[in-house]
C-alpha cells in the first residue's frame, strides 16, 4: 500500500471537494476510506495499491476535472 | 480545449464585462437593439462555457454542483430570450468566483507563510568530502550537511562542528536567537543568523518537528466539527433539492423565468464556505502567535471552557528550582560556600543544582570522602573538615545544635514554601538556604485575563505539599489548590469536575500529565516544540510560553463567534432572497446572483478579520512585528 500526497492549485469552491473526492474514490485500487481532500490546504491524500493503479492515473483523474496539480509525493504507507 | 477554457476563465470574465458594457452602450447610446442583443448573446455564450464544463465534469462523477444550477438557469434564460439576464448572471458568477479565490488566498496566507518557511535545499557532504547543494528531498538520515550564515537548517539534526546563533521562531514562536555549539540539537526551518555549522541529519522531511507542525496545522484547518459535517451533508442534498424545486415550480406554474430564478437564488455558497473560512483564519492567527489549535472542534470546545486546571511544576512555575532566600551564621562565608559548592558538585539532585547556580564561581576543593544519607543529605570530608549538607533531620542526626535564630529562620522559610538545605562545618551550622521553584513571569496577569474572558474556576493540582501549593495559589489568586496529587489523582479530579457538568481544560507539560491531557475536554500542552505532547494534546503553546494562553482563549472565542455570524449571514440571505421572490416583484436572476455572490464575499471578509485578532493589552503586537520582520527578511533572501 502506498500513500499519495497531491498538492493542487488553491481550491476555491467547497463543491470542488465533492467532485475530487468522488472522482478519486471511484478509481480502481484506491483505499476508499483513506481519501481525504483538504479544502484549505488544497491537498489530496489517499492510500492506493501500487499494483493496480499508478500515481499518474490518480493525477490524471484530478486534472481531467480541471484542477491543475502542483506536485505529488508517494511514500510507503 | 476544456482545460484551456478553464485557464482563461479570468480573461473570459473581462471580455464578457466589456461585451455587456458595449451592449448597453449600443442600446442606450445609439439605440441599437441589434448591437445589444448580439453583444449580450456573445457574452452569455462565452461566459457559460467554463461554467458548463465544470458542470459537466461534476455530473460525470454524479455531483449536482452550483455550476449545474447556474448552467441550467442561464440556458433557460437564453431560451426565453432574456439575454440581459443570462449575460449578467454568468458575469457575476465568474467575477464572484474570481474575488472568492483572491480573498480566500488571504485567509490562508498565515498558514502559507508558515509552510513557505520549509527549507528547499541543503549543502550535503558527498563521497569525496566536498559539499554540494542538493534538493532537500535528497537528504537522508545520517547525512552530513553544511549550514551557512543566513541559511535555513534543512533537517532536524545534531551539531558536529562549528557554532552559531539560530533563530528558532518557526518552531517556538520565540524570535530571540539561541546559541548552538557542538552536540546541540538543531531544528529544520530555523535560521542560522551567524556562524557556520556542520550537522548530522537525525530526522528528515515530514518527520522533522517542523514537518510535523505543518502537517498538524494543515490537518487542523481542514478538520471538521460536527456542525460542519452536518452542513456538508446538508449541502450534498440541498443543491439537487433546489434543482428539483425548480422543476416543480416550472411544471406547476409553467413559468420558466420563475423556475430558473429559483435555481439561482437557491445556490448554497456562503453557507458552505462560511465556517471553513473562519476556521482557517483563526488557526492561521494562532499559528502565527505560537498557539497551535487542532481544528474547529477544539475551537468550539475551548471557547466554552468553565474551568482551567493547571499542573504546578513547569506550568505556573518555571520548573527550575532556585535559591529564593538564604541566611549565613558563620564568619568565613567564602570558605563555607566553597565547601558547599564542592560537595554539591558531586550530586545531581535538583536542589544541589539550584545551590550551585546560586553560588556561581567558587573555590572548589577536593572532596575526600562522601557518604549519602538517604532522605537526609550528604556528609563529606574536605581538607580535614567534616561537612554536612542536608535537611533538618540530617542536622539532628549529626547532633548539630540549632540556635533560636536558626529555628526562627527555618520556620519562616518553610512558611514561604521553600525546601531547606542546611550546611554545617565541623558540627556548627553555617548556612541555611531556602529553595523554591519560581513562578513564571507575568503568570498572575495572564490568569487575570483568563478570568476576564469568562473562565470561572482556576485550579492548581500538584504533587507538592499542600503548603507550597497554597502559597502559589494565594500569590496567583487561584480559586482552588490541591497538593499531594499523583497523576491518577489529577485525572480523577478532572473526571469529578466533568461529572459536575463543567467543561474542563487541563494545562500541563505533557510528560507525566498525559492521562489528564487526554481526559480533559481540552488538553493544552506547554510544548517546547519538540515534545510528543504536540501530538497528544488539543492545543499547544509553543515554547512553553504561558502568556499565549489568554490569546488562545480569546482567539477561540472570537473564532467561534465568527463562525456563528457566518452561518447566520448565509442562512439569512437565502431566506430573504426566497421570501422576496415569493412576496415581492422586484426580484430577478441578476439581483439574486449579485446578493448571493456578495454574501459569499461578506463571510470571507468577516472571517479574514480573525487574522488580525489580538487580545487587548497582550504581547501579540510585538510578536506579530517579530514575525513580520522575519517574513520580510525571508522574502528579501
Amino acid at each position: 500500500m502506498q500513500k499519495a500526497m497531491i498538492q493542487l492549485e488553491a481550491l476555491s469552491c467547497p463543491s470542488c471537494l465533492q467532485k475530487i473526492e468522488k472522482a478519486v474514490t471511484g478509481l480502481e485500487g484506491i483505499e476508499k476510506d483513506s481519501v481525504k481532500v483538504m479544502f484549505n490546504a488544497s491537498k489530496v491524500k489517499a492510500d492506493f495499491n501500487a499494483d493496480t493503479i499508478a500515481i499518474e492515473q490518480i493525477e490524471k483523474a484530478i486534472e481531467d476535472l480541471g484542477y491543475p496539480i502542483i506536485k505529488s509525493k508517494v511514500k510507503p504507507a | 480545449m476544456q482545460r484551456y477554457i478553464l485557464q482563461k476563465k479570468n480573461h473570459i470574465m473581462l471580455i464578457s464585462a466589456m461585451l455587456i458594457a458595449l451592449g448597453f452602450l449600443g442600446r442606450f447610446g445609439i439605440d441599437s437593439m441589434l448591437i445589444f442583443n448580439a453583444a449580450l448573446i456573445t457574452a452569455s455564450i462565452l461566459g457559460i462555457a467554463p461554467i458548463a464544463i465544470q458542470a459537466y465534469q461534476a455530473l460525470k462523477v454524479k455531483v449536482v454542483s452550483i455550476d449545474v444550477l447556474v448552467t441550467i438557469a442561464v440556458t433557460g434564460a437564453i431560451l426565453i430570450q432574456n439575454y440581459e439576464e443570462s449575460a449578467i448572471v454568468t458575469f457575476l458568477f465568474l467575477f464572484g468566483a474570481y474575488l472568492e479565490q483572491r480573498t480566500l488566498n488571504k485567509t490562508r496566507s498565515a498558514i502559507k507563510e508558515l509552510t513557505e518557511l520549509a527549507p528547499e535545499s541543503a549543502w550535503k557532504q558527498m563521497e569525496d568530502g566536498e559539499f554540494e547543494e542538493v534538493d532537500v528531498d535528497d537528504v537522508d538520515e545520517d547525512d552530513i550537511l553544511l549550514v551557512k550564515t543566513g541559511a535555513r537548517v534543512p533537517v532536524d539534526g545534531t551539531v558536529l562542528s562549528g557554532e552559531g546563533h539560530l533563530n528558532e521562531a518557526s518552531i517556538t514562536g520565540e524570535s530571540l536567537p539561541v546559541s548552538k555549539i557542538k552536540g546541540s540539537e538543531v531544528f529544520a526551518g530555523t535560521i542560522l543568523e551567524n556562524g557556520t555549522i556542520q550537522i548530522k541529519a537525525d530526522r528528515v522531511g515530514e518527520d522533522t518537528t517542523f514537518g510535523r507542525i505543518i502537517e498538524l496545522v494543515e490537518e487542523a484547518q481542514d478538520s471538521k466539527s460536527a456542525a460542519e459535517r452536518f452542513i456538508d451533508r446538508f449541502s450534498k442534498y440541498y443543491t439537487p433539492a433546489v434543482l428539483v424545486l425548480g422543476i416543480i415550480v416550472w411544471l406547476f406554474t409553467n413559468n420558466l423565468e420563475l423556475a430558473i430564478t429559483v435555481l439561482v437564488l437557491g445556490c448554497p455558497g456562503a453557507l458552505v464556505i462560511g465556517v471553513p473560512v473562519s476556521n482557517v483564519s483563526g488557526i492561521g492567527n494562532g499559528a502565527r502567535n505560537g498557539v497551535l489549535l487542532k481544528g474547529s472542534e477544539v475551537i468550539n470546545d475551548f471557547s466554552k471552557v468553565d474551568t482551567i486546571v493547571f499542573d504546578k511544576t513547569g506550568t505556573l512555575t518555571i520548573g527550575n528550582p532556585e535559591v529564593a532566600e538564604s541566611a549565613f551564621y558563620g564568619n568565613n562565608k567564602a570558605e563555607v560556600l566553597g565547601y558547599l559548592a564542592s560537595v554539591e558538585r558531586e550530586s545531581d539532585h535538583p536542589l544541589a543544582k539550584a545551590v550551585l547556580q546560586e553560588i556561581g564561581a567558587a573555590h572548589f576543593s577536593t572532596v575526600e570522602e562522601t557518604e549519602v544519607v538517604k532522605g537526609g543529605g550528604i556528609i563529606a570530608q574536605i581538607d580535614g573538615h567534616r561537612i554536612a549538607v542536608g535537611n533538618v533531620a540530617l542536622m539532628e542526626k549529626e547532633n548539630i545544635v540549632l540556635s533560636e535564630q536558626v529555628k526562627k529562620d527555618v520556620q519562616r522559610f518553610e512558611k514561604n514554601g521553600s525546601s531547606l538545605v542546611l550546611t554545617a562545618v565541623d558540627g556548627t551550622l553555617q548556612v541555611l538556604m531556602g529553595i523554591r521553584d519560581q513562578i513564571r513571569l507575568g503568570v498572575k496577569e495572564d490568569l487575570q485575563k483568563l478570568k476576564k474572558l469568562g473562565v470561572k474556576n482556576l485550579v492548581v493540582l500538584s504533587g507538592d505539599n499542600q503548603g507550597t501549593v497554597d502559597i502559589v495559589a494565594r500569590e496567583l489568586g487561584l480559586t482552588e489548590a490541591h497538593g499531594h496529587m499523583l497523576p491518577e489523582d489529577k485525572s480523577a479530579y478532572i473526571e469529578k469536575l466533568q461529572a459536575d457538568g463543567q467543561i474542563v481544560a487541563f494545562v500541563g507539560d505533557g510528560v507525566n500529565d498525559s492521562p489528564s491531557l487526554a481526559l480533559a475536554d481540552i488538553g493544552i500542552a506547554m510544548g517546547s516544540g519538540t515534545d510528543v505532547a504536540i501530538e497528544t494534546s488539543d492545543v499547544v503553546l509553543m515554547n512553553s510560553d504561558f502568556s499565549r494562553l489568554p490569546h488562545a482563549l480569546g482567539l477561540t472565542k472570537s473564532t467561534a463567534r465568527n463562525m456563528r455570524q457566518n452561518i447566520i449571514i448565509a442562512v439569512g440571505v437565502v431566506v430573504i432572497l426566497l421570501t422576496s421572490l415569493i412576496f415581492g416583484d422586484w426580484m430577478n436572476m441578476s439581483i439574486g446572483m449579485l446578493v448571493h455572490e456578495a454574501s459569499i464575499l461578506v463571510v470571507i471578509l468577516n472571517g479574514m478579520r480573525l487574522l488580525r485578532y489580538h487580545l487587548g493589552g497582550s504581547k501579540t503586537n510585538e510578536t506579530e512585528k517579530a514575525v513580520m520582520n522575519q517574513t520580510e527578511t525571508n522574502s528579501a533572501a
